[in-house]
């Protein structure tokens, strides 16, 4: 039980990660990026490839599996994703986005998605890849209940750009335009903001996180061409459940579906475990499509 | 020569079969502007479905029931439709979005029950020795597969001829005028969600229909055959072809799936072996790109939609 609640907390996290982004976009430019889970891929690659191609490894510090390569490599591949975000949305997305059909600019992203898993299954190759060889040796807590230093890792992280990601919305001059542009497009045209810095500034942020939530996706599962696609259910459905554009309630939504779905397997045969996200956001949509916290206005329809 | 005929003859069944699914998701996408992410979905539901009803008893199995082809087919295609009654349900008053994200989440918890649910679909190995129809009427399977391709090419205009009399018919023209205007539709008194509905449901169950003939014909289902790239593939031969064109969607499906298996021939051949495991991407890609660059560049697609003007306009 114990187990389960921990490994729980821990998926929920990476997926909250993940999910803030999605949030991000789906409020602010308001079309339900399927590519999004890709990003999350592309950076958990980039930063393998950088690892690979500088080849300088430093020991482990303390505890942890990585060291010093690891937070760098992470860092470029955060610059990398957040590049890879721009150029796809300034060579595909928006020339769509004038389209008539909104839904084109969905189903654009739906190609891109399987563009960028393949190209990352051609570059890399489909097996899986480690960042790190290290055994770590698991931590005993109290009894019944074992984790990694990288796990309690990942929490801090998270929890960390939660809470500045937090502050940045709420208190900088761009995080107000952000929360602006999917309350209301015109009345910020109107107040002269330049909306095309704030829609780039979104995608930075959501790609960055995407790469975080990767490496640390990576860290603690392991890195495979699919693990994007495998996340975007999960993804979906904790964006929804925390109501569309809420960064709090998208961790609170990655955080119920990580839970979900690490105490289904007392329940249900592990086998079905992907399909518990989905139960979720049927759900959601059932009874309280506005997700738990309500959404901003990019959010309804 | 024979060999090429055979061969060209198994290539049409399987293009035509794909062209009803394309001509399903047309209705929703092409006149209706419902994104379906799942198309794979229903199409495996209906073969499944079909496989279950029509298949031979077996004893670790609950399936078995060995019922005709025309009534496993119409039993994989209800299925299909309270697949798609689920999820339209519970989406199709909100933003489209929705319909998207939940078609793609339909699709793969059916991929989870097609691999997990041995006792109903077999696993991994999936049902095999499902009941070919009329199989031992044809003395070769030459001539059974060209019997196969008539009743496939007889389904195919079927639904064609009956889709072209639906959109012509007042319902088609609200399908449009919801796509187009949704306000103004609903302003007229029309009901969008429902009408919306009705497309998204009948077009999942053309897939479902579609399922339960390709079971038909291969005899076996296992859930490599219902990969979530079958989804973009369809949605390629629809794009390609030409959304909002039932001629589109013929062509788009039999072009399509002509460059696909072209493809997979020329890397198999040209490929060095090192590198054949990753052949399947490049495929992948090339079906990616051919969906970009349509959008960008001919979004109308090779033939599109016809303008329509009321004839009253003069």
């Amino acid at each position: 039980m114990l187990q389960a609640l921990a490994d729980g907390i821990l998926t929920g996290s990476i997926i909250a990660l993940g999910a803030i982004g999605l949030t991000l976009t789906m409020g602010i430019l308001r079309f339900a990026n399927f590519a999004h889970a890709e990003l999350i891929t592309w950076g958990a690659y980039m930063a393998l490839g950088v690892l690979a191609i500088t080849g300088v490894f430093a020991g482990p510090i303390g505890p942890f599996s990585f060291g010093l390569p690891l937070i760098l490599a992470t860092l470029v591949a955060a610059v990398l994703t957040a590049a890879l975000a721009l150029v796809v949305d300034y060579l595909v997305f928006r020339p769509l986005r004038s389209h008539t059909n909104h839904m084109t600019v969905v189903f654009s992203s739906f190609g891109v998605s399987l563009l960028v898993r393949m190209v990352i299954l051609l570059i890399f190759g489909g097996s899986a890849e480690y960042y790190s060889d290290e055994l770590q040796i698991a931590v005993r807590l109290m009894p019944g209940l074992r984790v990694m230093p990288d796990h309690l890792f990942t929490l801090g992280l998270t929890l960390v750009i939660v809470i500045a990601l937090h502050f940045f919305l709420q208190r900088t001059r761009l995080g107000l335009s952000m929360r602006a542009l999917a309350e209301n497009p015109d009345l910020v045209r109107i107040n002269g903001i330049d909306t095309r810095t704030v829609v780039r500034w979104t995608w930075i942020i959501g790609a960055a996180l995407a790469a975080v939530a990767g490496v640390l996706y990576g860290m603690t599962v392991q890195l495979r061409p699919e693990i994007g696609f495998q996340l975007l259910l999960p993804l979906f459905a904790a964006a929804i459940l925390g109501g569309v554009g809420n960064v709090f309630g998208a961790v609170v939504g990655g955080l119920i579906v990580g839970l979900a779905e690490s105490f289904s397997v007392l329940f249900i045969p592990a086998g079905y475990k992907m399909a518990v996200p989905f139960i979720i956001l049927l759900a959601v949509l059932y009874v309280r499509p506005s997700g738990l916290f309500g959404g901003m206005r990019g959010g309804a329809k | 020569m024979s060999g090429y005929i055979a061969y060209l003859v198994f290539f049409l069944i399987v293009a035509l079969t794909y062209s009803i699914v394309v001509m399903g998701l047309n209705l929703q996408w092409g006149f209706t502007g419902l994104f379906n992410a799942g198309v794979v979905g229903f199409f495996a539901i209906g073969a499944y479905g079909t496989a279950v009803l029509t298949g031979p008893d077996r004893a670790e199995l609950i399936g078995g029931f060995g019922l005709p082809f025309p009534v496993g087919v119409i039993g994989g295609m209800i299925l299909s439709t309270l697949a798609a009654l689920v999820v339209g349900l519970a989406t199709l008053r909100l933003r489209e979005e929705y319909l998207a994200i939940s078609t793609f989440g339909i699709a793969i918890s059916i991929q989870l029950v097609a691999l997990n649910f041995d006792t109903l679909t077999g696993g991994a190995q999936g049902l095999t020795g499902i009941p070919r129809p009329l199989f031992a009427t044809f003395g070769s399977p030459g001539a059974y597969n060209l019997f196969y391709l008539g009743l496939v090419a007889t389904v195919a205009a079927v639904v064609y001829f009956g889709l072209q009399a639906a959109l012509h018919s007042p319902w088609g023209r609200l399908l449009k005028a919801i796509r187009e205007d949704e306000t103004a539709a609903a302003s007229l008194g029309k009901n969008p969600a429902m009408v919306r509905l009705q497309a998204f449901v009948l077009g999942s169950t053309l897939m479902g229909l579609a399922g339960g003939l390709y079971v038909g014909f291969i005899g076996y289902v296992s859930p490599m055959d219902f990969l979530p790239i079958l989804t973009f593939q369809i949605w390629a031969m629809l794009i390609v072809g030409g959304s909002g064109n039932n001629r589109g969607a013929i062509v788009g499906a039999v072009g399509v799936w002509a460059l696909w298996t072209m493809s997979g021939f020329a890397i198999s051949r040209l490929l060095p072996v090192e590198y054949q495991s990753q052949g399947g991407a490049i495929q992948v890609i090339i079906i990616g790109l051919l969906i970009v660059l349509t959008l960008l560049f001919r979004p109308r697609g090779l033939i599109g939609e016809a303008q329509s003007v009321s004839r009253h306009v003069s």
